[in-house]
């Protein structure tokens, strides 16, 4: 028999999987692929416990994260597009114009 | 060993194995893929979860037009193979950055151990659901009912999103990117 404790450790696994491609990557596209594969995570967990205790709230919540990921992917790719554009290279150690 | 056990097992599995792909790979085409391959499997979990609409939309909504939108940008950005991607940072950092993320896992996976196990929560996911749990009417009645200003306001965001996106990614006009040119060239002259 398996339960939703399950499922939780699914989401923690696929977060974590999420900040370790956000720490490691060099690409800004597989870094904002690494926000999103989070957002997937927490949303995983949403549902779970959305099952877990009956009530179906949660769904609807999944729908609002669903939205604030597709903004923001739009928003992001937009500035990628904007960043290549200056610097000819989607390789984020190279954007450091703001380095201290 | 139900049949649930399996579908779970083989999902989760591919889940987790086109996630960890997708942070592997230097190609960012091929990433997307791995992305789009996890998301599918992602949504077998959530049919598992009776959560069909919601898993129906992540595959229409998310691997059907944000990726894509990834693919085209991946694509517009007409990327060569000599970005240097791969080459390492210093080992400590590397080091730093591994620790970090196992530290994070491991503390999560922690507190679910500890308090998941020990609560009243029902952890049985087969007893217990109500009889259209996760069908599109009683998401609907949700959406539209209890959360309806919530509902309201994600427009506003997706309209700021879309007039924000449209105001970063343009050029400005004709001058500007002829002065841009121009000093890009001298730049380049200088670094040679």
């Amino acid at each position: 028999m398996f339960g939703i404790t399950h499922f939780l450790f699914i989401a923690v696994l696929l977060f974590g999987i999420g900040v370790t491609g956000v720490l490691i990557s060099r690409n800004i596209i597989v870094l904002l692929m690494s926000v999103e594969l989070m957002l997937n995570a927490a949303n995983l967990a949403i549902i779970a416990f959305s099952r877990a205790l009956n009530v179906m709230d949660g769904h609807a919540f999944v729908f609002l994260v669903l939205t604030v990921a597709a903004a923001e992917a739009a928003v992001g790719l937009a500035m990628v597009i904007t960043i290549f554009n200056n610097r000819r290279s989607i390789n984020i150690d190279k954007y450091s114009l703001l380095k201290w | 060993m139900n049949l649930d056990s399996i579908i779970f097992i083989v999902s989760a599995a591919v889940t987790l194995f086109g996630a960890v792909m997708m942070i592997m790979q230097r190609n960012p085409v091929a990433s997307v893929l791995y992305f789009i391959l996890s998301l599918v499997a992602q949504a077998v979990l959530y049919v598992q979860l009776g959560a069909l609409f919601v898993g129906a939309v992540l595959i229409i909504v998310y691997s059907g037009a944000i990726l894509v939108l990834f693919l085209f940008v991946i694509m517009l950005l007409n990327l060569r193979g000599d970005e240097d991607l791969g080459a390492p940072s210093a080992p400590v950092s590397q080091l730093t950055k591994y620790v970090v993320s196992i530290g994070i896992v491991a503390e999560f996976a922690f507190v679910i151990w500890s308090t998941v196990f020990s609560s009243s929560i029902s952890t049985g996911i087969i007893a217990g659901a109500s009889e259209n749990f996760g069908s599109t009417e009683q998401v609907a009645r949700l959406l539209f009912g209890r959360y309806l200003y919530p509902f309201e306001l994600t427009s506003i965001l997706l309209l700021a999103a879309i007039v924000g996106a449209v105001v970063i990614a343009r050029k400005e006009n004709k001058d500007e990117i002829e002065a841009e040119a121009a000093a890009k060239a001298t730049a380049d002259e200088v670094t040679g």
